[in-house]
């Protein structure tokens, strides 16, 4: 069971070769003897879990199968889930059960997929290694004192880890690449609007996508024909008419233009990750793409305008955590004011406070000019420098972190640090461009992502681009020892 | 000293919508605490809103009503700031480019016409209910009102006097009930008032310092507040006192105006484009559209009634100020009843009946179609208008009686035999010789008196003009 | 322009959240750090440039106005931290 494509799962599960009963507690299993160690879920529900693939089994025997009909998902903690604890990695939302579901677990379980458990993450999401988490640290199985990336780092490491086959995540500057590629396996942010937010707890609004994280872009297309649809209670779902990703996986790539852009290759990347990824791309102009140098002129500035615009509106979107009709509330308060100030101060960590001030001086009075305004105005560059470069090329390959996974601690108190990890993954996310990670080789024994950004709605050419490399390399099929 | 004072209003009101303004909970009043609380209502987390089509519909009436720019494109801004009853810790408001910009309404103050500009209107939507010591030291938080679509419409500072600041609220809640997009109801909240007031020396140029009055009512208390905020502002002046920003609320019982407390606590909201939402745009053709389901307004009505149906300036606009004395007396016009005796009536017996009984006119038990039936039988002749208010009085609580039976009943169906007439002529004649040599010698009157004297004979049941014409033929033979 | 502990002062004060005295001089660290990182953008000229909110160029969908909630009442109040009458407890308000 381990190490399967969801394909071929889904054909054993249809042979009856095993049920999703036992495959789910094959998993359950798993996650039982690793996760202690690996701290990659927040919570699990045997039960729960076993109910639906005993469900799962019923629909088979039924004949009334698709793909994902009974195949566990590991689900990222951000996704309210009904009946199941739903915490965005925050003591604020500690013991809150979710009355309701999102739009992507509403969209698993009426395929009949097994939702095997929520994952950590940074809380709201706001971190690159996963140490934010009011659950803990998170760990990645190729070596436990290195951080699996974040905000995603639950369904990362779960995924290294082969807790689960697949596992979704989101990604509002980074989170599903940068821990995809710090941990070695296949994730996709798709275009802005294609997964419906609805239920999806809010980090930034305008930025926050989410996609799914698993082994081989094969698998990431099936993820993606569950979770990706138009919702109408969410005003931003793209309305387009359904699309099958994994349509164009065989497709030939000769002649394929990729652009390279010289600042993603420029001061800061390590010259270890480097060199593979320039391996990566030798691999392409041998399966028939040609290469073109490109220029995304702007790309410094994303890290600066992210840090205006993805605080602005996680302090609004976090007001609503004041301890009134949900959620933690401070023991002891004299009045009202005391009540919010406490409630907010211990409910909320100290990156999620770092944030909300931020985000709550650039709104200010005096400098929403300066640097809201500002920052809003540098997104169209940068955007318009995707723009333009999509005018030469078909893809954009590059780095998808700066460097392999660092030791936990090691940027914890210095967030200009932690920043820098997300420099290659935010412009995609101010222009809201889907782009994936893949796997593209180690540096000792560390795995290392190679980025591709398509343009808006080439998802399935994406998926297409990474499934050539990937059958031509056996990068993401490695797993980490001790978890083989 | 003489001082001009300066008003300016921002009302909110709440839309006739069965829904929310961005999701589907019911708006309804009166329900149990927190029953039409739905999770966006709640602000759960995830949840997401979604604009409702009704609101933009009703913004654009209002816009079409006040002459004034519909954007065709406008953006949705939050307003950021704590308050238990405010959800999300924001209000969904619209900032910078609203749906409905510059425009004017007419209003009449001091038999003078005077066009007040309204600056712009914008859609928004309320917050919750708190009710403060449901126990000791304790607030309570309700959530039905949370989400419900108001409606800000904002006025340049146009008015000058407490009786102009009525007079456009007046008109502002006939106009917004007229298009049927807000139901009125100033007591459950549904339209509601901040006045801001300012007062400057005669003839000086810059404005003094405004305190804004919050969330009036009534129309009285419009009055009432503006009154003492005006003079208290005038007093503090010459007495060489400062007038400061405030934020001030009026208590109707004292009826006077105090600045609240937190005002050290200056807000700084934070508005900025929410990223849940986003642009909305209006086509020419969705106007358009609107434009067709639009009726008349006051104003235009005002018009065709002098215009078309002859009404006098004041029953034209007596009848034109309310939607629902429109319609009545619209209906009586299309079963060709006279438009002047219509009005007449309307404004007179129906009018005096309807303020005895503290009813409006769509509750009134004569209809339309009753009135007009009545006002028909006066127009052929068969009843005086004397004798139509008696009718008009019998029938007022029996609905089961028609017009005709009632005059049957009443005995009050006028004489218009000539030869009955023609006799009573006669020995009116006979008996009141004077008078008429009095007529004859130039006195008119005397005929007035002789009509009367035939009238009182027939017990009111003569046909006067045809009296006063046989009167006439006789004593000039 | 760097933020000084009097803007912090108030930016936690709008955003309500209480700063210990403990954490208050590393966060002021951290925070102008940060505010250096961003005040990187103030280099480039935005004159003439259109403000992007979003990263699609879509317009508002609308809904139709019709009830579609129902009482969520007895799923939603036991999940808050007081209650009473239906009501959501707050300390009391004072205006």
């Amino acid at each position: 069971m381990l190490n399967l494509s969801l394909q071929s799962l889904a054909l054993h599960l249809e042979k009856k070769t095993f049920s999703s009963a036992e495959l789910t507690q094959f998993f359950l299993g798993r996650i039982k003897q690793h996760n202690p160690s690996l701290n990659a879920f927040i919570s699990i529900d045997e039960e729960k879990s076993l109910t639906m693939a005993k469900k799962a089994d019923e629909l088979i025997a039924k004949g009334k199968k698709s793909t994902l009909t009974g195949i566990p998902v590991a689900q990222k903690d951000i996704f309210c889930s009904q009946g199941w604890p739903t915490t965005c990695g925050s003591k604020m939302l500690e013991n809150f059960i979710a009355p309701y579901d999102a739009m992507v677990i509403e969209k698993f379980n009426e395929v009949g997929a097994v939702n095997i458990g929520k994952t950590n993450m940074d809380e709201f999401a706001m971190g690159s290694s996963n140490e934010t988490s009011y659950f803990g640290p998170v760990k990645n199985p190729w070596n436990l004192d290195l951080v699996p990336g974040g905000s995603s780092g639950g369904s990362a490491s779960a995924i290294a880890a082969r807790l689960a086959p697949a596992a979704t995540g989101t990604d509002t500057g980074g989170s599903i690449r940068q821990p995809a590629s710090l941990c070695g396996f296949t994730g996709l942010k798709p275009t802005y609007g294609l997964v419906s937010r609805y239920g999806m707890i809010a980090f930034a609004s305008s930025l926050d996508q989410a996609g799914p994280m698993a082994i081989s872009a094969e698998d990431c297309a099936l993820l993606m024909n569950v979770m990706s649809g138009h919702d109408k209670r969410d005003s931003t779902s793209i309305e387009r008419d359904k699309e099958d990703y994994g349509s164009k996986l065989n497709s030939s790539i000769k002649g394929l233009k990729i652009g390279i852009p010289k600042e993603f290759f420029g001061e800061g990347l390590d010259s270890s990750v480097h060199t593979l990824i320039d391996a990566a791309i030798d691999q392409y102009k041998k399966l028939g793409a040609e290469i073109i140098e490109i220029s995304l002129p702007n790309n410094h500035l994303a890290i600066p305008v992210y840090y205006v615009i993805a605080p602005a509106e996680a302090s609004s979107n976090l007001s609503r955590y004041d301890g009134v009709r949900y959620g933690y509330r401070t023991k002891e308060y004299d009045d009202l004011t005391d009540m919010y100030f406490k409630t907010r101060q211990e409910g909320f960590g100290e990156e999620v406070k770092r944030r909300i001030l931020i985000g709550t001086y650039v709104l200010s009075a005096g400098y929403y000019d300066a640097y809201y305004l500002k920052a809003q105005k540098i997104r169209r560059l940068i955007s318009e420098d995707f723009t333009n470069a999509f005018k030469q090329c078909d893809v954009i390959m590059g780095p998808s972190a700066p460097s392999v996974a660092f030791n936990a601690g090691e940027k914890k108190e210095d967030p200009l640090a932690m920043y820098m990890q997300d420099i290659y993954t935010i412009s995609t996310n101010l222009a809201g461009l889907p782009a994936m990670s893949i796997p593209a080789g180690f540096v000792s024994n560390l795995p290392v992502g190679l980025q591709l950004i398509g343009n808006y709605f080439t998802e399935a050419k994406l998926l297409n681009i990474a499934h050539s490399f990937q059958k031509n390399t056996d990068w993401h099929l490695k797993s980490a020892k001790g978890f083989e | 000293m003489d001082w001009d004072i300066v008003i300016g209003i921002e009302t909110h009101i709440q839309l006739k919508t069965k829904s929310k303004q961005f999701s589907g909970a019911s708006t309804a009043y009166g329900n149990e605490p927190n029953s039409q609380a739905c999770l966006v209502s709640l602000a759960y987390p995830g949840l997401l809103p979604v604009l409702n089509h009704e609101s933009v519909n009703c913004a654009i009436k209002l816009g079409l009503a006040i002459n004034a720019k519909i954007a065709r494109r406008s953006i949705f801004a939050r307003k950021n700031y704590f308050y238990p009853d405010l959800p999300k810790g924001y209000q969904i408001s619209q900032m910078e480019l609203p749906i409905v910009g510059p425009g004017y309404l007419s209003i009449n103050a001091n038999e003078k016409k005077k066009d007040v500009r309204i600056l712009r209107a914008h859609l928004e939507e309320d917050a919750g209910k708190s009710s403060h010591g449901v126990s000791q030291g304790k607030t309570g938080i309700d959530l039905n009102r949370a989400g419900t679509p108001l409606l800000e419409i904002v006025t340049e500072p146009d008015m000058n006097s407490a009786e102009e600041a009525v007079a456009y609220a007046k008109k502002l809640h006939e106009l917004v009930q007229w298009i049927g997009i807000c139901d009125g109801n100033m007591q459950e909240g549904s339209f509601r008032c901040d006045v801001n007031v300012s007062v400057k020396k005669k003839g000086t140029e810059v404005l003094g310092t405004r305190r804004e009055i919050k969330n009036l009512n009534s129309f009285k208390f419009i009055k009432q507040a503006v009154d003492y905020e005006v003079n208290w502002q005038i007093e503090t002046l010459e007495d060489g006192g400062k007038i400061d920003q405030a934020t001030i609320l009026f208590n109707p019982e004292t009826g006077e105006t105090k600045a609240m407390r937190s005002k050290e606590e200056a807000n700084d909201y934070r508005y900025f484009p929410d990223p849940d939402l986003l642009p909305l745009l209006v086509t020419e053709e969705q106007i358009d559209e609107i434009k067709k389901l639009m009726p008349k307004l006051p104003d235009e009505m005002q018009e065709s009634f002098k215009k078309e149906l002859g009404l006098s300036e004041y029953d034209a606009s007596e009848i034109a100020s309310d939607s629902e004395v429109t319609k009545y007396f619209l209906a009586l016009v299309d079963s060709k009843v006279n438009p002047k005796l219509s009005a007449n009536w309307i404004l007179g017996n129906l009018y005096s009946r309807l303020n005895e009984e503290e009813i409006n006119i769509n509750q009134s038990p004569i209809d339309s179609q009753r009135l007009a039936e009545l006002i028909k039988r006066i127009e052929d002749s068969t009843i005086s208008n004397n004798a139509a208010k008696k009718v008009f009085d019998f029938i007022w609580d029996k609905s089961s009686i028609t017009v005709d039976q009632a005059i049957d009943e009443l005995g009050l169906k006028q004489i218009s035999d000539s030869g009955e007439i023609d006799i009573l002529v006669d020995q009116v004649l006979k008996n009141n010789q004077l008078m008429v040599e009095e007529y004859r010698s130039g006195k008119d009157k005397a005929f007035n008196a002789l009509v009367g004297q035939v009238m009182k004979a027939s017990k009111g049941k003569a046909n006067p003009s045809q009296v006063s014409e046989l009167l006439k033929q006789k004593i000039s033979k | 322009m760097t933020i000084r502990k009097k803007d912090i002062e108030k930016i936690a004060h709008l955003a309500r959240i209480n700063i210990s005295q403990e954490e208050s001089q590393k966060l002021e660290n951290k925070l102008v750090g940060i505010m250096s990182l961003i005040d990187k953008m103030q280099t480039v000229d935005t004159a003439n440039i259109e403000p992007m909110s979003h990263a699609l160029d879509i317009s508002q969908p609308l809904r139709k106005d019709e009830v579609t909630e129902s009482d969520l009442r007895k799923n939603i109040l036991p999940l808050a931290p007081e209650t009473e009458e239906y009501l959501f407890i707050v300390p009391q308000v004072i205006e």
